[in-house]
């Protein structure tokens, strides 16, 4: 589970979430949706500790993630993510993208992590590319790539930061379909996204955000059909 | 009639050999400096990366030192004032020293680029892996970045390669010098120096295609 208590984050002197409460039961999906700039990046950055917060906690099963003994790299094992720009290694191949992290990280022998890799590979699709470099994927096959390598990672939340908005719009679909599939087979998922139809029918919540505050937070037959924040009425109203 | 003295005679096969001799001590005088200079320098690069303004205050000024001054001048300096402070080194190690400091200053800055090639967005995807500093500086950085600022590496190597005629100032005995030894015994310094030149080019050209050929098999 994880659980978001009063969390603040500044950049300088920009205050970019103003105290953030949230809690994500295991099995859960949530979408976070809201303006470029509202702070939903953010929340998933401070979620792993690749940005520090200024005030309250985020805990991770029960783990503190910005204390200062947390083991870090540790933790992040149990959060994959997945960013806007796919970010694939281009020295090396499909399957050793995917299987470096189990390597190096969990100290896997090579022959199992290259197993784990063909095997997550095979799951979003990318079973034919396992020897290709990333150079030679599409954009989608780049972040479906990525996908996997987060998942070769086993861990017990996925967190997607716009996974699709750097794609061409022909891509998009394949990469939704995955992330679907994942929510179907019962990953805990943190999804920022400007997909609204994938937050109304996959999601289980949808969270609104709106200048670093949640303004809303509820089913999608609420935040889509009876929406109570004159914010988020604008807001979908702009997007539809 | 007195005997004649003869101090002068003609290029000899033998003294083939002896320039193979002293092309040997280039290489071996320049795979040392570049070998110490470019680990050395890696770690400068990684200092004026991640020291901001404090290395901007300590290292980076001190390798401009040695990046700017002439190279005759640092090794003439070194040697001759070296044993003041009880530093009695021969030329060779001299020439080693300096050398070496001269490529780890060059090789800093291509370094440095090096790390910053590699955009922070890719980092934090290796971080979010779980991967420690180190690992990502080892696994992501370092081929990443490596590769983009290989052939300017490749630059660096093959100029302090053909500067490490230099330390034939302090009299040792490298390709340079040796030419100048046998223009002074055979009188026949256009033909001496060609086959110098052939064995600098012999010295440097496999390096050059061997990079190509990897820059070739990285870019698929």
């Amino acid at each position: 589970m994880i659980e978001i208590h009063d969390l603040h984050k500044y950049f300088g002197s920009l205050h970019v979430l103003k105290g953030i409460n949230l809690n994500v039961e295991k099995g859960e999906v949530l979408s976070v949706i809201g303006a470029s700039g509202s702070g939903k990046s953010t929340l998933l950055y401070c979620i792993n500790g690749l940005e520090p917060v200024q005030q309250g906690n985020v805990m991770v099963d029960g783990t503190d993630v910005h204390a200062k003994g947390t083991d870090i790299n540790k933790l992040r094992q149990q959060l994959g993510m997945v960013f806007q720009q796919w970010n694939s290694f281009p020295h090396l191949t499909a399957l050793e993208n995917v299987a470096l992290a189990p390597k190096i990280v969990k100290g896997k022998s090579k022959a199992e992590a290259r197993e784990i890799a063909a095997q997550q590979l095979k799951h979003v699709g990318l079973g034919e590319k396992l020897d290709v470099y990333p150079s030679a994927l599409s954009g989608g096959q780049q972040q479906r790539l990525a996908i996997a390598r987060a998942l070769a990672m086993e861990p017990e939340y996925m967190l997607f930061d716009e996974a699709t908005s750097a794609l061409d719009p022909e891509l998009v679909g394949e990469v939704l379909e995955t992330m679907r599939m994942l929510a179907e087979e019962g990953m805990t998922m943190i999804c920022v996204t400007h997909e609204m139809g994938f937050a109304r029918d996959v999601s289980d919540r949808v969270a609104f955000f709106h200048q670093g505050v949640m303004e809303e937070i509820g089913p999608p037959e609420q935040i889509f059909g009876n929406p109570q924040s004159e914010h988020t009425q604008k807001f979908l109203a702009n997007v539809r | 009639m007195e005997p004649s003295v003869s101090f002068f005679s003609g290029f000899a096969p033998k003294d083939l050999l002896f320039l193979g001799e002293a092309a040997l001590r280039t290489m071996w005088i320049s795979v040392l400096s570049i070998s110490i200079g470019t680990v050395l320098g890696v770690i400068f690069g990684w200092i004026l990366y991640e020291g901001k303004w404090a290395a901007a205050l300590t290292v980076a000024p001190v390798l401009d030192v040695f990046r700017s001054v002439p190279l005759i001048i640092q090794l003439v300096l070194f040697y001759n004032f070296a044993p003041i402070v009880g530093l009695n080194l021969d030329p060779f190690a001299s020439g080693v020293v300096i050398l070496t400091i001269y490529t780890a200053a060059l090789v800093a800055n291509v370094a440095r680029g090096g790390i910053e090639a590699v955009e922070p967005p890719m980092r934090r995807a290796a971080r979010s892996l779980g991967m420690s500093y180190w690992q990502d500086l080892r696994y992501v950085v370092l081929p990443i970045g490596g590769r983009a600022v290989f052939p300017a590496w490749v630059g660096v190597a093959l100029g302090v390669m053909k500067d490490s005629a230099l330390v034939s100032v302090l009299g040792y005995v490298e390709l340079l010098k040796a030419s100048q030894i046998l223009i002074t015994r055979t009188q026949e310094p256009f033909l001496i120096l060609t086959i110098s030149g052939a064995f600098y080019f012999a010295l440097s050209y496999p390096i050059s295609r061997y990079a190509a050929s990897l820059e070739r098999k990285w870019a698929q």
